[in-house]
């Protein structure tokens, strides 16, 4: 009998980060060494690697089919391959207990994946899988019975909005962009993710490349781009490296290059390796880049789509809005416009981060509330501990408190509340986070991140992180609140670009919904979160401290005395609050108040 | 044309105009700092910002085109507060050295800073401190004093062709900035200096020589070439001290190294200020009036050509003569002595 063996292992930057090249080929010697003795499972057998699937917390993650049933296992390491195969791929006797559990499948089953569909499942390095699950159906269907006009109005019906954070709909700028007379167009896909803590981009990229470049087709066809760009950040190598084996192979299969799908239609795509500058993810400032220039925003208008690229009509697009596209053609604008909300239509794909059980890469229908993100999809907070705030949208965007747990999270139900969409980021805050900590620490990448061309961003920014530290380090003033309030609003008015406009959000909206946790931190001088060590005296509990002398070690100041396993004291007088012996003690009798 | 309304006055302009411009037509002052109309829109100083109807924040009006039917508003009392605010963050981090600046009562931000009337800063915290002293005979460049308007990155590039200087780093950290940090080493033509709004880039020359005490302003032509550019020499008593260029010349303010820096020779000890004769050979040279001087050369060109032809003379002119004078010069040659042997001193 033959049966038909399946093996797939995450391999995305997380995956092998956690050691999923070497559980691959630890399989592999397993096969090989189990050929002898097997070899009718070998023969049908098949191993290959897979994107990330979203759940990177469990990670390394694989699936093992046989003959079609499918266990998915958590945490493999290489020495647990071994019983794997002869268990289960030979035995047919899956190991029960490093399967994964019920909160994997409450993860998975909660979420609405169009995106996120066929990574973990597909090949990246593989264009013939992805043509096996439809793949270049739409950019073919497009290229050959649709015009560019019938296209652009099914986009413009299904509702796509910018994923990029600007949310602006897509079918409408692709609009503007052919209206124009050129006698050259430009596509550009934006992969130049740069909030902290934000992957979605880049599991695309990582897991299903094609899709994107399907978008991307679909994109330049119904505008008139003969030439595209990538263009992505060199810190995502294997992003990078799938990318152009993507783009080699469709060229091969005559996906791209000249006369595509037997048309007059002719696509160059070259991909533009960025520097890693945050602004360059602002569309101005990543032309300015392409173009070889510093990556500066420009004032708009003239929008990129009358006057982009070298001067021409472009269109920008990012990651996940051309990776939606070839779905929205294949199964048509209708049936995406009846996934979402009122008015933003489809799915968001999510990097969902924090004090949160199950972290990961998730895609959920717009307008599902924030509640059922966090504690259905995300298990709830990491122990136990109370929920306080999401931070969405990455550093420019928001803190969104209990009081709007129900909100839900499309453009518009973020944006109520001084938060935005962004490109997706999701921060989950307990009890034990400080939101003027938080707030610095969101200033402190924007202010680095600013281009220094507009005087508001570039020193603006610079003073808000000023006072906050301030704030932090007990040095805060009455009327501190009052003037970052009034300083944040101004650089959100006169700022030239996105960056600068938005880099106050953190700020506003924290002083909005925990206003007394500045006031305790500048009247009472105390840190409700323990978190400002500046703002805590540290002592040791007599009756915990064994006398080890860790944190006496540790103590950069010498603040620290005792006899060997005797209690050890803390001088008060000498303390420069640095907090090493809180993170050196091993028995929890460092507290701080 | 396209009508807009500013301010409550209506005004007419071609399409292509910016509302800045438009407002400019009208006569209304708005402020800047990065804007010059002989270079592209900028749009990074933010004092310029307008508010539109329609339009949810406002806008910087050097880099806005204006439209038909737009209704603008150049002040209001939100416009006032973020350009103050603009100011005083420019000011946080600014040295407050205007008593030794050698641009004092000839910065924008001075003029700002009084405008606004800031005598207290919210916003003090650090400054930048780029200590380092640039090594070169013609600019001193004081980044401390560095506003990042980018008009000296954007004239080197756009009207000088030449791209000497650039930006580098991000945020409060960003400075513009020579090739790999180096001494400046240009064609020195000094046109970043001349637009600069502070004290950031100034002339070596007139460093430490009066401001405007006892400074006497005199419109005159260049004379180091045909060009005639339009120059303004800043004297002191007997001296010139320094030499500037409106905007609104022929030349529209730009000068060369030799025209903005190549004045000290007018005071120099060395300088001609008679015709010398020299008589006979290995004698030195004496000194003669004018009329001598022609007289003598007349004589001999005549003589010259009695005895050898009039092919045994010739005529070099120099580049520092106007076309009409080289014109005249080898009319002189060719329809007075009656030779073709003239030249000129550019075609070497």
């Amino acid at each position: 009998m033959n049966s038909e063996i399946v093996v797939s292992v995450c391999m995305g930057t997380g995956g092998i980060a956690a050691g999923g090249d070497m559980v691959m080929k630890a399989f592999q010697e397993e096969f090989a060494e189990a050929g002898v003795a097997n070899a009718t499972v070998v023969e049908h057998s098949r191993l290959h690697k897979v994107g990330c699937r979203g759940f990177c917390a469990r990670d390394v993650l694989v699936d093992i089919s046989v003959n079609g049933i499918v266990s998915t296992y958590q945490y493999i390491q290489p020495d647990m391959v071994k019983r794997l195969v002869s268990d289960h791929c030979i035995g047919a006797r899956p190991v029960s207990e490093w399967l994964v559990g019920d909160d994997y499948h409450t993860f998975h089953d909660n979420q609405t994946k169009i995106v996120l569909g066929d990574l973990g499942k597909i090949d990246p390095e593989s264009i013939d899988e992805y043509i096996r699950v439809d793949g270049y159906k739409a950019a073919e269907k497009v290229l050959t019975t649709m015009t560019p006009a019938e296209v652009i109005e099914t986009v413009k019906k299904s509702g796509l909005r910018g994923r990029g954070g600007g949310g602006f709909p897509t079918g409408v700028k692709w609009g503007f962009c052919a209206a124009n007379d050129s006698d050259q167009y430009y596509i550009i896909c934006n992969a130049d993710e740069g909030d902290p803590g934000a992957f979605m981009d880049r599991s695309v990229v990582e897991g299903n490349p094609h899709a994107m470049i399907e978008g991307m087709i679909i994109g330049a066809y119904a505008i008139g781009a003969t030439v595209g760009y990538v263009y992505i950040r060199a810190e995502y190598p294997l992003a990078v490296d799938r990318l152009h084996l993507a783009l080699k192979e469709a060229k091969e299969k005559g996906f791209l290059g000249e006369k595509l799908f037997g048309t007059d239609f002719n696509l160059k795509i070259k991909v533009k390796l960025g520097a890693g500058a945050f602004v360059c993810g602002e569309e101005t400032a990543l032309i300015a880049s392409i173009e070889g220039e510093r990556g500066m925003p420009r004032a708009k208008p003239p929008f990129p789509a009358n006057k982009g690229l070298w001067g021409k009509p472009t269109i920008i697009n990012n990651v996940e809005t051309f990776a939606n596209l070839p779905h929205i053609l294949n199964k048509g604008a209708d049936w995406y416009a009846a996934i979402g909300s009122a008015k933003s239509k489809g799915t968001k794909v999510i990097a969902l981060t924090g004090k949160i059980r199950n972290t990961g890469l998730i895609e959920i229908p717009m307008g599902m509330p924030l509640k059922e993100i966090i504690f259905n999809i995300g298990g709830g907070i990491e122990g136990d501990k109370l929920f306080k705030a999401v931070q969405t949208g990455g550093p420019s965007g928001g803190c969104i408190p209990q009081q709007h747990i129900d909100l839900p999270v499309d453009y518009e139900g973020l944006a109520s509340v001084g938060s935005m969409m962004g490109s997706g980021g999701m921060v989950v805050l307990d009890e034990t986070d400080c939101m003027v900590n938080i707030s610095k620490f969101f200033l402190e990448f924007t202010q680095s991140e600013s281009c220094g061309k507009c005087v508001p961003c570039r020193l603006g920014t610079k003073r808000l992180l000023e006072i906050l530290t301030r704030i932090t380090e007990g040095e805060g003033k009455e009327g501190d609140i009052e003037l970052l309030q009034e300083l944040a609003e101004d650089v959100r008015d006169s700022s030239l670009c996105g960056l600068g406009m938005s880099a106050p959000n953190p700020v506003l909206s924290t002083i909005k919904y925990f206003r007394h946790e500045y006031e305790a931190h500048i009247k009472q001088k105390k840190c409700p979160a323990k978190v400002c060590n500046k703002l805590l005296t540290f002592f040791i509990r007599q009756d915990m401290c064994v006398g080890c002398g860790m944190c006496m070690r540790a103590c950069s100041v010498n603040a620290i005395s005792g006899e060997k396993k005797q209690p050890h004291k803390i001088d008060n007088s000498l303390c420069i609050q640095c907090g090493s012996c809180f993170d050196a003690c091993k028995f929890s009798a460092v507290l701080k108040e | 044309m396209l009508n807009l309304n500013i301010d409550g006055k209506d005004v007419s302009v071609a399409k292509g105009t910016t509302v800045l411009e438009a407002a400019q037509k009208l006569g209304i002052d708005v402020p800047t700092l990065c804007h010059d109309a002989r270079l592209k829109p900028f749009g990074a100083c933010r004092l310029c910002i307008v508010e539109i109807a329609g339009m949810p924040k406002p806008v910087t009006s050097c880099t806005t085109p204006a439209t038909e039917g737009m209704v603008v508003k150049t002040n209001s009392e939100r416009l006032y507060r973020l350009r103050k605010t603009t100011v005083e963050l420019l000011l946080s981090d600014h040295p407050n050295d205007c008593m030794v600046c050698s641009s004092s009562g000839d910065c924008t931000l001075q003029e700002l800073a009084y405008l606004y009337g800031i005598r207290e800063n919210r916003f003090v915290g650090e400054v930048r401190d780029h200590s380092r002293i640039d090594h070169n005979p013609f600019i001193i460049r004081d980044q401390n004093k560095c506003v990042m308007c980018g008009l000296c990155v954007r004239v080197c590039d756009e009207v000088q062709g030449v791209g000497a200087i650039g930006y580098s780093e991000r945020g409060f950290e960003a400075k513009v900035i020579t090739p790999f940090g180096h001494d400046l080493d240009c064609e020195f033509c000094g046109q970043c200096v001349s637009v600069c709004p502070t004290g950031a880039l100034t002339g070596s020359l007139w460093s430490g020589k009066p401001r405007s005490e006892g400074v006497v302003k005199t419109d005159t032509t260049c004379t180091y070439c045909g060009c005639g550019c339009n120059i303004t020499l800043r004297t002191h008593g007997d001296k010139v001290i320094r030499v500037e260029s409106a905007s609104d010349n022929h030349n529209r303010g730009w000068l060369c190294v030799k025209g903005r820096f190549g004045y000290e020779f007018i005071n120099s000890n060395e300088r001609l200020t008679t015709p010398l004769i020299r008589k006979e050979k290995g004698a030195p040279f004496e000194k003669a009036t004018w009329e001598e001087a022609l007289d003598y050369v007349a004589g001999k060109f005549t003589s010259l050509q009695q005895q050898h032809g009039s092919d045994s003379v010739a005529g070099l002119c120099s580049a520092r003569c106007t076309n009409e004078e080289n014109y005249l010069f080898q009319k002189l040659f060719r329809a007075g002595l009656g030779t073709n042997n003239v030249d000129h001193c550019a075609r070497y």
